[in-house]
């Protein structure tokens, strides 16, 4: 009989990171550390320009600089590589991944070069030299509807990306608008708040730029390709499109991925440049973006203005809610661009029962580079919108902030919600977290502490703000891409576990949740299983990992891989103690018949068993390795509330954070250690956009925080300590409860410091502040200037 | 080509390298030690960071050239006869890494800052790691790393002493 020590179940524990050895040695490959003999190195050079015709391009001197292998420019990409795909139904300008014959953005490519090392490629770069014709750039997407000083692209008159895309009450799906809700709810209103707010562009800037290597064998005529991918399958997919080849002869790999946050969603020129070019010449080829290009090359955050009016009774009840939005989406049209504002159309109600609500989506072009996925994509940027109007109405009225809320809640017993926007809340409970944050921070206790710093003449003010999220996001009808997840569990001949899973994580910690979940699953120690992700040769099938979804949808479908393989092997166990299937017990590295543990077969035992069964049981086949896909019937929405305590220096105008609440609920919790780490890293984020981020462009184009000497990306002196809790409401749309919380920190966390930068000037009567919250802005509305 | 000799992990080290060629790709290209990372190209990051001769630098700031005679520890060197150096268990036990990318330089300026600063405050550890940025812990668990491993060698000086 075997004796096993007793093993504790996982799940809900804080269990270290089994990503980390190699992390924290040095140890791990990331794009850059990947080496293949006779590798060749590839550079860009990109346009300085905004927008300009390509007179010509002299490439003679590069050409011959010893180390140099080709010189190629857009007209002969083009021979190589068709225009690049997107994933979203709207209309799109053909977009080259190299420009042929016109620039329209600063940091567009115009031509390549292959050499032998990564300098020369670099110098022979800098001997390209361009003549551009200068046309007019426009950077104000409001000016740029108007079509004027430039048309970006011919066949989209006035700019127009998506022309004005109604939606919300009153709007059928064929687009007919009925306005007599929301006009009658603007006509009965006590109150109406009336604010232009701009919720502007930001640079995703992980630490890891972008990178790929792409090795064509021309003897087997199959490719691999290294990319610093969030979805190794959706580039797998793309790349065969791309260059002639089948989805079997492509071979993706992320390798280690040094964080993503949306903008390695996108599949870039870059990665269809190095891979049509290692076709061209046979050979592997490197390309590694400067941190200086990602400023440029990599897609942008945000840049959503918002025309914001909400209709309320004079007790705080809100009526109504209009949101003109105009999204710059940049220069073109990248995978999901066109996309991204449509998700802050469907979440503008966000946690309010409003009766009548419209919204208005037009989407721009610009001479700027593209907007796309970033952490959140769509849902902070809604938050923003509803969370400053109602703490504007909450000022108007003079009522707590808290207290407007609560009579707007969606409340618990009208779960699952469909909104007026067409999403069905899963589940939620909004003012027991309010009422959580409230004890937590010691919001009354605050209050006095605020008004007893006012009265000494500091500028101190709180801020309060809910958030729902959409995470989890699935199912097909909602991702182009496929709203599913695959994995797969095989118990090996010895009994350890492998399994893939098409989440493809990069500092999510998905190797040590999953593990914990399957250790659960199958009683075995949780050093006995590997979990593989990030390479299409190894993990068959997959959609990757954004929106949230990896522990939601990932962790699910290998949950049911598991659950099929377990089954089975079960059998074999049943056959090998002559029990019955459902006496049995998966614990302590054992198989056993419930009751009876002297029983007990050795995991490892009924797994080399499977693999050579004599006698093979009736009606089975041999060996112990399951598929699932899953997909589920509907996102998952995790809500929360932030609390923030700020002042402002009356003097510089400079603002300091003091204190910052998170209450959040994502549903059932995996590892308490790594969400809790989730939700700092977006609470960085989202209180980096309020505080002290912004892309900022110039007249002409230039991106004039173009490096992290100009753009301010946080510091670990630029925060306090976040003080971080947690409700939990599972959702019923999986079977783990877990809603999903990547992108969480980043939505509650911009209305709730500008709220507290507005409270903390109140005496100057001001309502709203546009983020970012710079010194100068605050200190001229202080010093009476004006803004 | 110049000729450099360095210490590298305890190694001598002999090569021939163009003036121009930064520590951080010499270490990396040359000696394939790809632990440290390049974050950026301005000196902000701080993901390069490697120990000159006992001191915290970005080695993307330097020449290889420069660094001809010095004694040099990268994060592979920080473990030593196959045991995790403090700081790097500490990272480990107190979630202080993500993506993972930081985190060897981030480890290298935590070493260097407790070694001037063996018990800082919070405020010491924020200023003194503000060489290097994180994109995805929002430096919390970060600092309770640090704190971790200033209060590990605090109570093992305090407990040698008796």
């Amino acid at each position: 009989m075997p004796t096993s020590p007793v093993l504790p179940k996982l799940v809900g524990q804080r269990v270290k990171r089994r990503e980390d050895p190699r992390l924290i040695q040095g140890r791990a490959t990331f794009v850059d550390d990947v080496k293949i003999a006779g590798m060749l190195h590839i550079a860009f050079k990109r346009s300085d320009v905004a927008h300009g015709r390509i007179r010509s391009i002299d490439t003679s001197a590069a050409e011959t600089m010893e180390g140099v292998e080709a010189v190629f420019t857009g007209a002969q990409i083009a021979d190589l590589l068709g225009p690049m795909p997107i994933a979203t139904p709207f209309p799109s300008p053909a977009h080259r991944a190299v420009a042929v014959d016109t620039v329209r953005y600063v940091g567009e490519p115009v031509a390549v070069v292959v050499a032998s090392d990564r300098y020369v490629a670099r110098d022979a770069i800098d001997a390209i030299t361009v003549d551009y014709e200068r046309l007019p750039a426009v950077v104000d997407p409001e000016l740029a509807m108007t079509g004027k000083p430039t048309v970006i692209h011919p066949e989209f008159p006035n700019n127009l990306a998506v022309p004005l895309v109604p939606s919300g009450t009153g709007v059928t799906p064929d687009g007919k608008v009925d306005d007599t809700a929301i006009d009658r709810a603007f006509k009965n209103a006590d109150v109406i708040i009336t604010q232009r707010m701009v919720n502007h562009r930001l640079v995703p800037n992980s630490i890891e730029a972008r990178g790929v290597v792409a090795h064509y064998e021309p003897g087997k005529g199959s490719m691999t390709i290294w990319s610093s991918t969030q979805n190794p399958h959706i580039l797998r997919t793309m790349i065969a499109a791309m260059n002639g080849l089948g989805q079997d002869q492509v071979r993706a790999i992320a390798p280690e991925v040094g964080g993503g946050f949306g903008s390695k969603i996108n599949i870039y020129g870059e990665e269809y440049v190095a891979a049509a070019i290692s076709k061209h010449l046979g050979t592997a080829v490197k390309w590694i973006e400067d941190r200086s290009e990602a400023f440029l090359a990599t897609t942008h955050g945000r840049d959503l203005i918002g025309y914001v009016e909400l209709a309320a009774r004079r007790d705080g009840k809100v009526l109504g809610l209009k949101i003109r939005l105009i999204a710059d989406v940049g220069a073109y049209n990248m995978l999901l661009t066109a996309a991204i504002p449509t998700l802050a159309m469907m979440m503008a109600n966000a946690n309010y029962d409003i009766p009548a609500i419209r919204t208005t989506l037009t989407e721009v072009f610009t001479n700027k580079t593209s907007t796309d996925a970033y952490r959140g994509a769509g849902r902070p940027e809604a938050s923003y919108f509803i969370e400053r109007a109602m703490d504007m109405l909450a000022r108007e009225l003079k009522m707590d902030p808290a207290e407007v809320r609560r009579k707007n809640f969606i409340a618990p017993n009208q779960f699952p919600y469909q909104t007026q926007m067409g999403a069905v809340y899963d589940s939620g409970d909004y003012e027991k977290a309010m009422d959580v944050a409230l004890r937590a921070a010691d919001w009354k206790g605050l209050q006095a502490e605020r008004d007893a710093a006012k009265a000494e003449g500091r500028l101190v003010g709180l801020g309060l703000s809910m958030y729902v999220e959409v995470c989890g996001i699935g199912p097909s009808s909602s991702l182009p891409t496929g709203g599913w997840e695959h994995a797969q569990v095989t118990i090996e001949r010895d009994g350890r576990v492998s399994a893939t899973t098409g989440a493809s994580p990069h500092g999510q910690g998905n190797e040590t949740t999953f593990a914990q979940m399957l250790a659960d699953q199958f009683g075995v120690p949780m050093e006995h299983i590997t979990i593989h992700h990030g390479d299409t040769g190894i993990v068959k099938q997959g959609v990757g990992t954004f929106g949230s979804r990896s522990q939601a949808v990932g962790g699910t479908t290998l949950l049911m891989a598991g659950a099929k393989v377990k089954t089975k092997m079960a059998r074999f166990a049943a056959e090998m103690l002559e029990a019955s299937v459902a006496d049995l017990v998966f614990e302590n590295g054992t198989i056993a018949v419930k009751g009876a543990p002297t029983s007990a077969k050795k995991f490892a035992d009924v797994a080399a068993f499977a693999y050579v069964p004599v006698p093979l049981p009736d009606g089975m086949e041999p060996g112990l390795s399951e598929e699932a896909f899953f997909e589920p019937t509907n996102n998952t929405y995790p809500f929360g509330c932030h609390i923030s305590m700020l002042e402002i220096d009356r003097e510089t105008g400079e603002p300091k954070l003091l204190k910052f609440v998170a209450v959040d609920d994502a549903g059932n919790l995996i590892n308490p250690l790594i969400v809790e780490g989730q939700i700092h890293g977006g609470l960085a984020q989202g209180i980096g956009q309020a505080m002290i981020e912004e892309a900022v462009y110039d007249g002409s184009g230039q991106l004039i925080t173009g490096s992290l000497m100009d753009y301010a990306l946080p510091r670990a002196t630029d925060f306090p300590r976040f003080e971080v809790h947690s409700t939990v409401t599972p959702t019923p749309v999986n079977p783990l409860g877990a809603k999903g919380v990547g992108e969480a920190g980043t939505l509650g966390s911009t209305p709730c410091i500008v709220s507290a930068a507005v409270d903390a000037l109140s005496e100057f009567g001001v309502t709203h502040i546009d983020m970012m919250l710079r010194p100068e802005k605050l200190w001229r509305i202080i010093h009476g200037a004006r803004v | 080509m110049t000729a450099v000799s360095m210490t590298v992990n305890g190694k001598a080290r002999k090569a021939h390298v163009e003036p121009r060629l930064l520590l951080v790709h010499f270490l990396r290209e040359q000696l394939n030690l790809t632990g440290t990372h390049v974050g950026c190209d301005t000196s902000q990051c701080g993901a390069c960071t490697v120990l000159i001769d006992g001191r915290s630098v970005k080695s993307c700031t330097v020449f290889a050239v420069q660094a001809d005679g010095s004694k040099i520890t990268t994060i592979e060197g920080l473990a030593a006869n196959g045991e995790l150096h403090p700081m790097q268990e500490c990272f480990w036990e107190e979630h202080g890494l993500q993506c993972g990318f930081c985190t060897p330089g981030m480890i290298m300026s935590a070493v260097n800052l407790l070694a001037d600063n063996p018990q800082p405050t919070e405020d010491q550890i924020r200023e003194g790691i503000s060489g290097n940025f994180c994109r995805c812990t929002g430096y919390q668990h970060i600092v309770n790393a640090i704190q971790h491993a200033a209060n590990r060698s605090g109570s093992a000086a305090s407990s040698s002493k008796r």
